[in-house]
C-alpha cells in the first residue's frame, strides 16, 4: 500500500516536471533555448539508458556512444538511401540498438569491472573509423517539402520538443519500473556482490544481457531523435568520447541507480553547459567545457554517489534523529522458538550425493577423491581444520568452482557443472564465510532478492521475504541498510536470504564465525529448527565444540581429503581426527587415556 | 618492393611502438599501483606536449643545445609533471581513493574517481584550448625531417630509412623504460611501489606510507606521460584535445600487457605501436586505428589477463 503510494506521488511529482518544462518550451520563442530544451530531454534518455545498465548493474560502460551513433546514423541513412519515414526509421533505429547490445554484451559480460569498462571504449570508436572509411563523414537529413509530416519534418519547432519529451516519458515509465521490479534489484545486488547474486539465484548474465539490451534500444532511440532534431550528424559528434561521457557525467553527477539520478544531471548540466557555451562561447571557446569539468570536480569531492543520494542521506540523516530510540526497541526481539526439535521429522532418503569430486589448484590438491551424502531431514557438519578444503567444498557444491573430476546429485538430478543461479534454483541455498550482504540494499531488499528465486510474483517474493525476517528475528531491521548491520544481524541476513529461496538444503559456511556465546546459542537454536522447515542442512565449523550437541552426523576432512565421518561420539573419539586437529602427540596422549 | 615495403613498415611500427610503449608504462605505474582509471592521462600527455614546445623554444637556447634542444626540453618537462601529478593526487584524485572512501561500496568508489578523472580532464583540455587556442602546433626540428638510409643487401637500390627524430625518440623512449623497471624492480621506493599494489593494507602495517607512494605514482606516472608527449611534440602537432586519441592507446597497450605489469605495459604499447603501423600493409589508412581496437578486444575476450600478464583473480 504504502509503495504504491510513493510511487504515485514520484509519478506526480515527475509529471509536473515535465509539464513545467514543456509550458517554458512552448512559451520560450528565442530558437536557440528552444533548441537546447528539446535536447535535455534527449540527453536525459541516453543517461537514462546508461543508468539501466551501469548504474543498477555497477557494470561502467565507457562507449553507449556505440548505440547512440548507430542509433543516429540508422535513422539518417534510412531517410536519405531508403527513403523510409521517422515513423518506422525510430522503431528500426531502436531494433538496430537493441540487436547490437546483445550483440557486443554476448562477448563482452565475460569480462568483469575495468576490463568491460574499457573494453566498451574500444567500440564507438572502431565505428566512427568505419563510418568516415565509408565516406560517411557527414550526414544531412534531405528536406522533404512534399511531405513533410510523414517525414516528421515539422513547421513548427516545438513539435520536437513534444517528441521528445514523449520518449523521456517512455524512458523515465521504464526505468521507475525496472527500479521498483525484481530486475532493478538484481541489477543492484549484482552490483554490490556479484557472487552473492549468483548463489542467492540470481542469473546475473541473464539479468546483464537484459539490461544491456533494454539500455542499448533506448539509446539507439534517442540517437535517432538526436539526429531528427539536430539534421546533420557526423560520426565524431555521435560516436565521440564526448557523447559516452556524456551519458556517464550526468547520470553520475546526478546519482547512479537511482531513476532520478539521470533527470536531476540532465536538468542541470546540459542547460548549464549551452547556457556557457551561448554566452560566453564566442570569447572565451572551451569556457562549456571548463566549467562541466570544475562543476563535475565540486560534486564528486562533495557528493560522491552523486546529488541524489546525498541528499538523501542528508534527509535519512535527519530523520533518523527523530526516531533515535526505535533501533533499539527492535533489537530485543523474542529469540526464535526452541521446540521446534520436538517436531523434527524422521530422517528421509538421499538428498545430496558427492561421489569422487576433486579440485587442484595448481600444484595445490585443495579437494581430492571426496565422497559422501546426506540424507533429507539431517544436520551435517563438515569439521576439519584450516585449509581442509572445506570451502573449496562448498564451492564445488554449490556451482561457484567446477570440480576436476567427480559429480554431485541432488534430489536425484546431476548438477555437476551447473551455475550457482542454476542451483539454487535447484533447491540447493547457501551462506558465505565472510558475509556477503548487499550493504547499500535495505535489510528486507537483501532478502528480497533471495526470494525471487522461489516466487515468481514480487508480491509474494516481498511478502515472504518479511516472513523470514520475522522468523530469523530481523523484523525490526527491515528498513536498515545492511551495510549498518552487526556482525549477528548479518550472519542472521545471510541465513533469512538463503531461507527465502526456500532451498530444500541448506550450505551454511561458518555460520558461526564472529558470535558471542548467547549470539552462538540463538543462531544454533535456529539451525536446529531448520529439519521442521523442511530444510537439510551442512555446516562448515572448524570449532567442534559447539557443533557436537547440534549435528546428527560429521564429515572430517583433513589435507582436501575425507578423513572419516559417522556421529558426534565416534568421530570426537576417532585418534585420526585428534591427530588432524591437535598433532601426533596429543592422538597419543589422548589414545592412551 | 613489397619487401622494402614490410621493413619500412616494420621500422615505423617500431618507432611508434617504443613511443606507445612509454606513455603505456606511465599509465601501467597510476593503474597498476593505485587501480586508477585515470582518464585524464592522455591529457596530462597533452600538458608535457606543451610544456617541452615552450621549453624547446623559449628556454633552453638553442646554440648551446643546438639539435639537441627538443629531446631535452622533454627531459626537462618530466620533473615538472612529477611535482604536478604528485599535487594532482595529493589535493584531488586521492580523496576518491583508497582509504579515504572506505565507507563507500567498491562499486561506488570506483565510479566517483572515474568522474573525477572525467572532470580533471576536462578541465585540462579546455584550460589548455582558452589559453592556448586550438591551432595544432609543432617544435621544428629539421630532425623530424631527415632520415639516415640503410641500404638493403640484396639488391643495390632497396633501402630502409629511418627517420633521425623518430629513431632518438626510440632510444630514448627504450632507455627511460628500461631505467623505470630496474628502479621499480631494485629501488627501495621502487619496491615500497610495489608492496603498496599489491597489498595496500599490508604494506601499510608494515610501515610504508602507502598515500605518499599513491602521490609518487601518479607523479611519475604523470612525469613519463609528459616526457613521451614532450618527444612526440617534436613530428606530432599537439592542440587542447590530441589526448582522447592517445588514451585509448594507452589503455590498449595496458590491458594487452596485463594490468598491474609494467613491463608488459611497455611491450603492450610496442604491440599496439606494431598493430596499428602494419594493419596499413593489408587495410585502408583510415581503419588503422579500428585494426587496434579489434586486436584489443579479441584479446580481453581471450585472454582478460593481457598477453603479458598471468592470472591473479580469486574467488
Amino acid at each position: 500500500m504504502q509503495d504504491n503510494r510513493a510511487r504515485l506521488k514520484t509519478l506526480l511529482i515527475v509529471a509536473a516536471v515535465f509539464a513545467a518544462w514543456l509550458g517554458v518550451g512552448l512559451v520560450v520563442t528565442n530558437s536557440y533555448y528552444r533548441l537546447v530544451l528539446t535536447l535535455v530531454p534527449i540527453w536525459a534518455v541516453l543517461a537514462i539508458s546508461w543508468n539501466l545498465l551501469s548504474g543498477y548493474s555497477g557494470l561502467v560502460s565507457f562507449g553507449h556512444a556505440a548505440f547512440f551513433g548507430l542509433g543516429a546514423f540508422t535513422l539518417g541513412l534510412s531517410i536519405k538511401f531508403l527513403d523510409l519515414t521517422p515513423w518506422f526509421g525510430i522503431p528500426l533505429a531502436t531494433l538496430v540498438g537493441a540487436v547490437a547490445g546483445a550483440a557486443i554484451g554476448y562477448p563482452s559480460f565475460r569480462l568483469r569491472g575495468t576490463y568491460f569498462a574499457l573494453s566498451m571504449l574500444a567500440y564507438p570508436l572502431a565505428f566512427i573509423a568505419v563510418f568516415e572509411w565509408m565516406g560517411l563523414q557527414e550526414l544531412a537529413i534531405p528536406m522533404k517539402r512534399d511531405a513533410p509530416l510523414w517525414y516528421a519534418q515539422f513547421p513548427d519547432f516545438r513539435a520536437y520538443l513534444v517528441m521528445a519529451l514523449a520518449l523521456l516519458a517512455v524512458a523515465t515509465v521504464i526505468s521507475l519500473r525496472v527500479e521498483g521490479s525484481r530486475f532493478g534489484l538484481s541489477l543492484l545486488a549484482i552490483k554490490q556482490n556479484e557472487l552473492a547474486a549468483e548463489a542467492a539465484g540470481i542469473d546475473t548474465f541473464r539479468w546483464k544481457m537484459r539490461a544491456m539490451v533494454l539500455s542499448a534500444a533506448l539509446a539507439a532511440t534517442a540517437g535517432a531523435l538526436y539526429t531528427m532534431v539536430v539534421l546533420v550528424i557526423t560520426p565524431a559528434s555521435v560516436f565521440g568520447v564526448v557523447v559516452s561521457a556524456q551519458a556517464m557525467v550526468l547520470t553520475l553527477f546526478g546519482g547512479a541507480g537511482t531513476f532520478w539520478g539521470p533527470l536531476i544531471g540532465s536538468a542541470i548540466l546540459v542547460p548549464l553547459s549551452e547556457f556557457l557555451n551561448a554566452e560566453l562561447g564566442h570569447i572565451l571557446p572551451g569556457i562549456q567545457g571548463m566549467v562541466y569539468g570544475i562543476a563535475i570536480i565540486f560534486v564528486v569531492l562533495l557528493a560522491p554517489e552523486g546529488i541524489y543520494w546525498r541528499l538523501r542521506d542528508v534527509l535519512a540523516r535527519r530523520a533518523g534523529r527523530r526516531a533515535a530510540e526505535a533501533p533499539i526497541a527492535a533489537a530485543a526481539e523474542p529469540a526464535p522458538a526452541q521446540v521446534a526439535d520436538v517436531l523434527r521429522p524422521p530422517i528421509g532418503p538421499v538428498i545430496l550425493d558427492v561421489r569422487g569430486v576433486s579440485k587442484t589448484y595448481g600444484g595445490l590438491k585443495a579437494v581430492q577423491q571426496v565422497s559422501f551424502d546426506v540424507r533429507e531431514g539431517e544436520i551435517v557438519g563438515i569439521i576439519g581444520p584450516n585449509g581442509a578444503g572445506k570451502t573449496t567444498l562448498f564451492n564445488l557444491l554449490n556451482g561457484v568452482v567446477m570440480p576436476d573430476e567427480g559429480t554431485v546429485t541432488f534430489a536425484d538430478t546431476a548438477i555437476t557443472g551447473w551455475k550457482p543461479s542454476a542451483i539454487c534454483r535447484a533447491g540447493i541455498g547457501r551462506t558465505f564465510q565472510v558475509a556477503r550482504a548487499f550493504t547499500r540494499l535495505t535489510v528486507l531488499q537483501n532478502v528480497a532478492t533471495g526470494a525471487f528465486v522461489a516466487h515468481a510474483d514480487d508480491a509474494q517474493a516481498w511478502a515472504a521475504a518479511r516472513t523470514m525476517l520475522d522468523v530469523v528475528g530481523l523484523a525490526g531491521r527491515a528498513d536498515v541498510l545492511a551495510g549498518a548491520l552487526t556482525s549477528r544481524e548479518l550472519r542472521l541476513l545471510e541465513l533469512a536470504r538463503a531461507l527465502a529461496g526456500k532451498p530444500r538444503l541448506l550450505l551454511l559456511d561458518e555460520p558461526l564465525a564472529g558470535l558471542g556465546s548467547t549470539e552462538t546459542q540463538e543462531m544454533i537454536a535456529l539451525i536446529r529448527s531448520l529439519p521442521a522447515r523442511g530444510v537439510t542442512v551442512v555446516i562448515i565449523e572448524h570449532t567442534m565444540h559447539a557443533m557436537v550437541s547440534t549435528v546428527d552426523r560429521f564429515v572430517v576432512l583433513d589435507h582436501g581429503a575425507l578423513l572419516t565421518s559417522g556421529s558426534p561420539t565416534e568421530v570426537t573419539r576417532d585418534p585420526r581426527v585428534i591427530e588432524a586437529y591437535l598433532g601426533r602427540k596429543w592422538a597419543g596422549i589422548n589414545a592412551a587415556a | 618492393m613489397l619487401v622494402e615495403q614490410i621493413l619500412q613498415t616494420l621500422v615505423a611500427g617500431l618507432s611508434v611502438g617504443c613511443i606507445y610503449g612509454l606513455l603505456c608504462v606511465g599509465l601501467a605505474l597510476i593503474f597498476g599501483i593505485m587501480r586508477v582509471i585515470n582518464f585524464a592521462q592522455g591529457d596530462l600527455m597533452m600538458l608535457g606536449m606543451y610544456l617541452a614546445l615552450f621549453i624547446a623554444t623559449f628556454v633552453l637556447p638553442s646554440t648551446i643545445f643546438g639539435l639537441a634542444a627538443p629531446f631535452v626540453a622533454a627531459l626537462v618537462a618530466g620533473p615538472l609533471l612529477f611535482v604536478a601529478g604528485y599535487l594532482l593526487n595529493k589535493l584531488l584524485i586521492s580523496r576518491t581513493t583508497g582509504l579515504s572512501v572506505s565507507g563507500l561500496s567498491e562499486g561506488d568508489a570506483h565510479q566517483a574517481q572515474l568522474i573525477l578523472t572525467l572532470g580533471v580532464a576536462l578541465v585540462l583540455q579546455n584550460g589548455a584550448h582558452i589559453l592556448l587556442g586550438s591551432n595544432p602546433v609543432s617544435i621544428v626540428s629539421p630532425l623530424s625531417s631527415t632520415a639516415w638510409e640503410i641500404p638493403l643487401l640484396y639488391d643495390d637500390f632497396s633501402a630502409v630509412f629511418l627517420n633521425k627524430a623518430r629513431t632518438i625518440n626510440a632510444v630514448i623512449c627504450i632507455a627511460l623504460s628500461a631505467g623505470l623497471f630496474w628502479f621499480i624492480r631494485n629501488s627501495r621506493l621502487g619496491k615500497s611501489l610495489r608492496a603498496a599494489a599489491v597489498n595496500p593494507e599490508a604494506a601499510l602495517y608494515m610501515g610504508i606510507d602507502v598515500a605518499r607512494a599513491h602521490h609518487i605514482a601518479f607523479g611519475l606516472g604523470t612525469a613519463i606521460a609528459g616526457i613521451a608527449g614532450g618527444l612526440l611534440v617534436i613530428y606530432y602537432p599537439v592542440q587542447p584535445h590530441v589526448g582522447v586519441d592517445f588514451v585509448i592507446i594507452m589503455y590498449a597497450g595496458v590491458v594487452l600487457g596485463g594490468i598491474g605489469s609494467t613491463s608488459g605495459a611497455f611491450w603492450g604499447g610496442m604491440t599496439i605501436g606494431l598493430v596499428q603501423q602494419m594493419s596499413t600493409l593489408v587495410m585502408p589508412i583510415q581503419l588503422q586505428n579500428t585494426a587496434i581496437f579489434i586486436v584489443f578486444i579479441l584479446v580481453l575476450l581471450v585472454r582478460p589477463q593481457g598477453l603479458f600478464g598471468r592470472v591473479a583473480e580469486r574467488a
